[in-house]
């Protein structure tokens, strides 16, 4: 319970900054926020109790002793996707600034909500 | 005001996501495809790591298109940021601890990553991880000497191979097997190094081109003096 709970509050923090925040590195963190809330997440739904981690390291370890592998490999993919993802905004944002001298999305105009 | 508007979405947000989370049971032991999976991971591709055989094996298709999205988000960044004029780095020259520390940490550190890619069939870790391992270890070249250099074309000509390497084995299977991506190399003994098919072929590919492909991003980044 307390583990959803932590992951939606990151997920909701991560927000705010989105829609908040007139920085735009600042909004790119608060993707970032965004992406790691839902990671925490969706490992939190795989997570058995006293289970250990996906591998077979020791011959005596059985399958129902384990956490669920699929959220695991889902997120591996996640990550990915996400640096992928803040990899593109950060030069679009270095682009925005060689045009427009300023990071405040406020004084760009055609940026306004 | 604008504040007070987002808190409130916000919070409705939160609360009906919550709600329904809540009733998903917590920490009950796995059901459905990831019980059969852990089951027959070894059974069925001869590795010791049930996650990476998710991601190679069974998901290995979907693992070619993850591979795609960061080419292309490499390759994106190159053309957004590209410009006719060479550019530099900004950063000044660190400090003699700094960078007598870092020529000795680099191989080090890319020995660590090599060392994770080829054995993400048997310990935590894979051809990812291992990648953005050595990509740090470049990073910290980077930002001790001015003057470090990375040579592009070498850095493509990695990444196009490892890519075709991919490939290449997963139409191996649709040759010699039956499908795109099958395991048709023998498992061996489950836990040695020389085992699990495929996997570790893939990983050290896919190793190969993340490492290639984040060490050119981190490049491109860092140049921002015209």
């Amino acid at each position: 319970m307390i583990y959803y709970a932590t992951s939606i509050l990151l997920i909701l923090i991560g927000m705010y900054a989105v829609l908040v925040k007139k920085n735009l590195i600042k909004i790119v963190i608060g993707l970032s926020i965004v992406d790691n809330g839902i990671h925490l997440l969706l490992i939190a739904i795989g997570y058995v109790k006293d289970g250990t981690a996906p591998i077979f390291s020791k011959p005596g370890l059985q399958a129902s002793q384990m956490v669920d592998p699929v959220p695991q490999a889902l997120v591996l993919t996640a990550i990915v996707i996400g640096l992928a993802v803040t990899a593109v905004a950060l030069s679009l944002i270095i682009r925005l600034y060689d045009h427009h001298k300023t990071l405040n999305i406020n004084k760009i105009r055609k940026l306004k909500w | 005001m604008r504040k007070v508007i987002a808190i409130l979405l916000l919070f409705i947000i939160g609360y009906y996501s919550l709600d329904v989370l809540l009733k998903i049971p917590f920490g009950e032991s796995a059901g459905g495809v990831g019980k059969h999976y852990l089951e027959s991971t070894i059974k069925e591709t001869g590795a010791v790591n049930s996650v990476t055989a998710i991601v190679v094996s069974y998901r290995g298709f979907d693992t070619l298109g993850e591979v795609t999205v960061l080419f292309l988000a490499a390759t994106g960044l190159g053309a957004i940021l590209y410009d006719k004029k060479a550019k530099k780095r900004a950063l000044q020259n660190a400090s003699v601890i700094v960078k007598t520390s870092s020529k000795i940490i680099y191989p080090l550190i890319a020995l660590l990553g090599a060392y994770v890619f080829v054995h993400g069939h048997l310990t935590p870790g894979g051809g990812f991880q291992g990648g953005a391992i050595i990509a740090t270890g470049v990073l910290l070249m980077f930002i001790s000497y001015r003057s470090f250099e990375t040579n592009h074309k070498a850095l493509s000509i990695i990444e196009s191979l490892a890519g075709m390497t991919f490939v290449t084995i997963g139409f191996a299977g649709l040759i010699y097997g039956t499908s795109f991506l099958q395991n048709i190399l023998p498992f061996g003994i489950p836990g040695e190094l020389f085992s699990a098919g495929i996997i570790p072929l893939i990983y050290i590919a896919v190793g190969f081109k993340v490492g290639a492909e984040l060490t050119a991003l981190l490049d491109n980044l860092l140049k921002t003096i015209k």
